[in-house]
């Protein structure tokens, strides 16, 4: 009875119990899914990334840190590396600004900039490989669009997936077609929270289009912008869906981006021990980015 | 009494052995695209289940490249397929030295006598039998007659390489796109490049680079074979943007006619049509054969020969049936039927009189007369060296590698393994 009594006037410790009990019935499901699918093969990925191994049998041959320097010895993750920091470059510098420019433009409740949205953001819904494909078929200058537009201006067709010093910029184009409108729904709604009141009052004062957007607006907005960042950086690291059809990373192994490179090098050469290398690599990389930037500007977000 | 007993016996052992062999599923996992290959299979196993009651075999298709992903994993699981498609070379060794694969020497010793020793050798790891082939394949240029006529240029002429060369200058002059290759793909760049090895090396060529012996891929032979095939991308002998065809796209163009030749398996026949933008392609008697050209000098011969060999393998847990199906599956009857209907060259001896398309008739009597097979040098070498073939072999036709640089990556290729 006073224990009843009790925790009857101890609302807090009452919660707390509940929140074990909470814990105990749902958190197992949890974390042992999450150990199966994500723990476990992790520390899997970083235990074969010693061994030199075929995928036939278990890895016994062990060598080492060799995968790693094989890895950062080879030309081709070099190259990988330098494409995802083109990417990277390409997202925040065209990208995001891109999709900031058009959701300022699209973000009233108006019919025309609600149909705009939609069409800036269909690209967005679109399965990557299937992007990739149409994109094949676009750049193709045998059949496709480059080669009725060569064909229209009477000039010899141009084979931009074909060429080494183009191929990549062509993934660019086509990163920045499909993933602008994402980022552009993020600061619409963005857009949308900021209280109008403050931008009258701003406008009444005498601030001009420009200070109400440098001021209020972007400020405002920071949050958004900061999570876009995030979201376009940690998205150009794993970016593979495309490169695949599109490219198959080459010519000459040009277009390639670290997981592509993963891939290719890796799983398809049977090296489980290289792409697990490859794996790790990557991993820390993503790690160090996605703790050092929350700790660095979304700590009050 | 004693007849009685055994009467009983015997319906016991059957009464006990008929439930048991009920449960027998075959499962056989393949990647054929081929359409007549997969109705005669498809066939073959229903004649097999249908003498056979309680056993049911079967036939299941995987895309190539989704094949060779989860094969490993399927192999070392409980869901492995019973018999499954091979390449033979680098990757069945793999399997076999991982404990995958069932030694099937006597049970099949009698089949296998009837099978061209060359294909039967593939499937063979150090005189162990480990599955059964049932077709060969010739790579070989593909010609076509029109646009060879148009140019004055005459295939029987060419027998060197020389004369190759001088007829893809010839058919260059003439405005006709040369050689289509799906370089996209690289494979294809790289039938080239094995031709050339083993028209220049020899039969012996790949076996001794891959023991290390005389520099290993380093030596004389692969680096010839880079320069020469470099001399062949330096004539702009290939279709323009050749770097990203796909196969595919590549099998279209010479069904459209807009290149001359196309260095390619005798499936191409079966593709050209369906992907040219027609539809239509080229009919049959437009399209010739021609060998790939010898080497001055070199120690191959004109009649080696270089492709594919196809079979399948058995998975140690297979049961007695699976085995039982092979042979059933072996007999010339049905080689005869896939050598009718064009399904495939089969490689059961004097099946291929069964032939009635005359190029592949001329690719099995090229083969019947073969005085060395070449298997793929990428499913020869496995999947780690030999997809680094592949990438060279395009590097080194595009300039983009010196022929140098492209053989000391291919034995960077082989210490790393």
């Amino acid at each position: 009875m006073s224990t009843v009594e009790g925790s009857h006037f101890e609302p807090a410790r009452r919660i707390s119990v509940n929140g074990w009990v909470v814990a105990l019935i749902f958190l197992p499901p949890a974390l042992l899914l999450f150990t199966v699918f994500v723990a476990l093969p992790m520390v899997e990925a970083a235990w074969y990334s010693f061994y030199n191994w075929d995928g036939y049998g278990r890895p016994e041959r062990f060598v080492g840190l060799k995968n790693y320097g094989y890895v950062f010895a080879n030309p081709v993750f070099a190259r990988a590396l330098i494409n995802n920091g083109l990417v990277i470059a390409v997202s925040l510098l065209v990208q995001l600004p891109l999709a900031l420019a058009v959701a300022l433009a699209v973000a009233r409740r108006v019919t025309w900039a609600v149909w705009f949205r939609t069409i800036f953001f269909l690209p967005y819904v679109l399965a990557d490989v299937g992007a990739g494909l149409i994109w094949r078929y676009m750049f193709d200058g045998d059949y496709g669009l480059a080669a009725a537009i060569a064909a229209g201006l009477g000039t010899q067709p141009v084979y931009l997936l074909a060429s080494k010093d183009w191929a990549f910029a062509a993934v660019l184009i086509v990163i920045v077609w499909k993933y602008f409108g994402f980022y552009m729904m993020l600061y619409v709604a963005g857009l949308q929270n900021i209280d109008k009141s403050l931008l009258e009052a701003a406008e009444m004062d005498g601030a001009g289009r420009w200070q109400r957007f440098r001021y209020i607006t972007l400020p405002l907005l920071g949050p958004m912008i900061r999570l876009s960042i995030f979201f376009s950086v940690v998205g150009s690291l794993q970016l593979f869906d495309f490169v695949v059809p599109l490219t198959g990373g080459g010519p000459f192994d040009t277009t390639h981006t670290m997981v592509s490179f993963l891939y290719y090098f890796g799983i398809t050469r049977m090296r489980v021990g290289f792409g697990s290398a490859v794996g790790v690599a990557l991993f820390v990389i993503c790690v160090a980015f996605a703790f050092g930037y929350r700790r660095a500007f979304m700590r009050d977000d | 009494m004693n007849i009685r007993r055994y009467a009983l016996g015997a319906a016991c052992v059957l009464a006990l052995a008929v439930p048991a062999f009920a449960d027998t599923n075959v499962t056989i996992l393949h990647v054929n695209e081929v359409a007549a290959a997969k109705t005669l299979w498809d066939k073959i196993a229903a004649d097999y289940n249908a003498a056979h009651p309680g056993v049911h075999v079967q036939f299941k298709y995987l895309e190539n490249e989704a094949f060779k992903a989860k094969l490993p994993t399927m192999l070392q699981s409980d869901d492995r397929p019973d018999l499954f498609y091979s390449w033979a070379g680098g990757v069945m060794l793999a399997q076999d030295k991982a404990g995958l694969l069932k030694d099937v020497t006597a049970d099949l010793a009698d089949v296998e006598a009837t099978m061209s020793p060359t294909a039967v050798n593939a499937f063979k790891v150090d005189g162990k039998a480990v599955g059964v082939p049932f077709e060969m394949g010739e790579v070989a240029f593909y010609y076509n007659k029109k646009l060879f006529a148009q140019a004055g240029v005459k295939a029987e002429d060419i027998k060197s390489w020389d004369d190759f060369l001088g007829a893809v200058k010839t058919l260059k002059a003439a405005g006709i796109t040369p050689i289509v290759v799906g370089a996209g793909e690289k494979w294809p760049m790289a039938f080239f490049y094995d031709y050339l090895v083993v028209r220049i090396g020899g039969e012996t060529a790949l076996a001794d680079a891959k023991a290390g012996k005389n520099g290993g891929f380093k030596n004389a032979t692969f680096v010839e074979a880079g320069k020469r095939l470099h001399e062949l991308g330096a004539l702009d002998a290939f279709q323009p943007g050749y770097l990203q065809t796909s196969h595919a796209q590549s099998a279209g163009v010479f069904g459209d006619g807009k290149a001359a030749m196309d260095l390619m398996g005798p499936w191409l026949l079966g593709m050209q049509a369906p992907n040219s933008a027609s539809g239509k392609g080229l009919p049959e008697d437009d399209i010739g054969i021609l060998a790939f050209p010898t080497m001055p000098g070199g120690k191959g011969k004109a009649t080696d020969t270089m492709g594919g060999v196809n079979g399948f393998l058995v998975t140690k847990s297979a049961p007695a049936a699976a085995v039982d199906f092979l042979k059933f599956f072996s007999q010339k009857k049905y080689a005869d039927e896939a050598a009718a209907t064009g399904a495939y060259i089969p490689v059961v001896k004097g099946a291929d009189t069964a032939i009635t398309d005359p190029l592949q008739r001329r690719l099995a009597s090229d083969l019947a007369a073969s005085t060395y097979h070449q298997n793929y040098f990428d499913q020869d070498l496995g999947p780690s060296v030999g997809r680094v073939i592949n990438d060279i072999s395009v590097a080194a036709a595009a300039g983009q590698m010196t022929p140098e640089a492209a053989a000391a990556a291919l034995q960077e290729a082989a210490d790393q393994q």
